[in-house]
């Protein structure tokens, strides 16, 4: 049965009201919702990078811990504190687009900085930096715990959009993330960053190398060269922390 | 008036005649054949890709199994619900809108009360709108039968599915990660040093297993490729 055009084009027409009328109703019923698993999600994973919280399963639990040991800073590319926003509204560092600040000049963009304590009340026991970059297929990022000292890697935690399951995609897992625990940024106070290697099970690796991911070199390419970016954009800011502790300790 | 009679008998035949029963011997057909005689996957060796990608864990497979079986049976349903009304010259977009609309959904959906999910599987959701499976039952089933019998074979089909890259992923993982459902399988019956394959967490490791399923299943069915 061959339609005339009109039919077509009324019916289409009708087709496309009724697809995305139900589109946008799913969009907007289920945004709070997706909302708070991202928040969620980027507050799991700031802790994540430090510390072991499979332990805590409920999400008001982690918020709650989120709350206590984590106190939030944005700096800008000197490694000075941003207070407020272009609108003159105080900054919160968790709402801090990473990928949105990506795509502008390094110069312009916001660095937040998660200061963690593992006592409420005592020194800074983690640097938690927030990094983004380009994998194999999509962005991939990671926040990286860096220790007091600002140089021993404590934990790091990725994420990607989509890296191949069970080849890039394993810079999500735990076995591949704790490679990079106990590895050193910085020799001799200059910045040198750290290495996945290409191959899986790589002999005699230095404080800078981290074994690779076999099938997924480019993953790992793309690892490395995010984290020595960002870690070039954060070295004012570590800088003068390590001056401002440093001055602190010589006064006592 | 005989002839009358006649006409009045013969409508009243047609009243008479019994419904086809619920799960006629044809519509278990419909249900069973591509679980095995007619697979999607191993036979017409259709979605091939998303059989390869997402069959590195149970778990994974599993939502993406649900989520496929979903698709298929709700995009049955609606085409052959509004079959009649889909000019035929803009059917194949009118396909595609629906199955777009359901695999978005799902994925909504998993965005929404399954974050960790939606994290592994996010890409290859959406790649159920360009699976052939969907729009193959589509094209070729729904678009002329009645929605019952659409909803059989979107079940049918679905679960022909499923049970392949079940299988397929139970195997990868057993073998290249030593576990199931993420349970150390392995360490569980105190075989520790159990060595992991590391071809079977690779994508050829699917191909390998799908190879042999293949091979066993047209063994056993002695199904020919002309």
């Amino acid at each position: 049965m061959q339609q005339s055009n009109t039919y077509i084009i009324v019916f289409s027409a009708i087709l496309t009201v009724i697809i995305g009328g139900l589109m946008s109703l799913t969009s907007v019923l289920l945004k709070p919702r997706q909302d708070q698993q991202v928040e969620l999600d980027t507050k799991k994973k700031i802790l994540g990078a430090v510390m072991d919280i499979s332990s805590y399963t409920e999400p008001a639990d982690i918020l709650a811990l989120y709350a206590e040991r984590v106190e939030s800073v944005v700096v800008d590319i000197n490694g000075d504190p941003v207070e407020m926003d272009a609108k003159g509204n105080p900054m919160i560092a968790e709402k801090v687009n990473i990928q949105r600040n990506y795509k502008i000049e390094p110069a312009e963009r916001l660095y937040p900085v998660f200061k963690f304590r593992e006592d409420p009340a005592g020194e800074v026991t983690a640097y938690v930096l927030p990094m983004f970059g380009a994998g194999l297929w999509d962005w991939i990022s990671c926040f990286i715990a860096i220790e007091g000292d600002l140089n021993t890697i404590k934990g790091i935690a990725f994420d990607h959009k989509g890296e191949t399951p069970g080849l890039g995609a394993r810079i999500a897992s735990e076995e591949v993330q704790s490679r990079f625990v106990g590895k050193k940024l910085f020799e001799a106070g200059e910045l040198v960053s750290v290495v996945m290697l290409k191959g899986e099970g790589n002999p005699g690796l230095s404080d800078h190398e981290v074994d690779g991911m076999s099938g997924a070199t480019i993953t790992a390419k793309g690892v490395n060269k995010m984290i020595e970016n960002y870690m070039k954009l954060y070295e004012d800011f570590i800088e003068k922390q390590k001056e401002s502790s440093n001055v602190a300790y010589n006064i006592q | 008036m005989s002839a009358e009679a006649t006409t009045a008998e013969a409508v009243k035949k047609v009243v008479k005649q019994p419904a086809e029963e619920l799960f006629s011997k044809r519509r278990r057909k419909i249900v069973t054949d591509p679980l095995n005689d007619d697979n999607p996957i191993s036979i017409q060796v259709l979605g091939i890709c998303s059989a390869l990608a997402v069959t590195v864990k149970m778990e994974p497979t599993l939502v993406m199994s649900i989520s496929v079986v979903f698709v298929i049976v709700f995009s049955n349903l609606i085409i052959s619900l509004i079959r009649n009304f889909i000019p035929t010259r803009v059917r194949i977009i009118v396909q595609l809108a629906v199955i777009a609309t359901l695999v978005t959904l799902v994925s909504e959906l998993l965005k929404a009360y399954s974050y960790d999910m939606y994290k592994i599987l996010g890409a290859y959701v959406g790649l159920i709108i360009t699976n052939c499976i969907v729009m193959g039952r589509l094209e070729a089933f729904a678009m002329a039968n009645k929605p019952y019998d659409s909803v059989l074979d979107g079940l049918g089909s679905g679960f022909g599915y499923a049970w392949i890259i079940l299988t397929v992923a139970f195997f990868r993982e057993l073998l290249g990660s030593g576990s199931v459902f993420d349970f150390k399988v392995f360490e569980a019956i105190g075989w520790s040093s159990f060595p992991t394959n590391g071809l079977m967490v690779d994508s050829i490791g699917a191909f390998v297993i799908l190879g042999i399923l293949i091979w066993v299943q047209r063994t056993q069915n002695g199904y020919v490729e002309h």
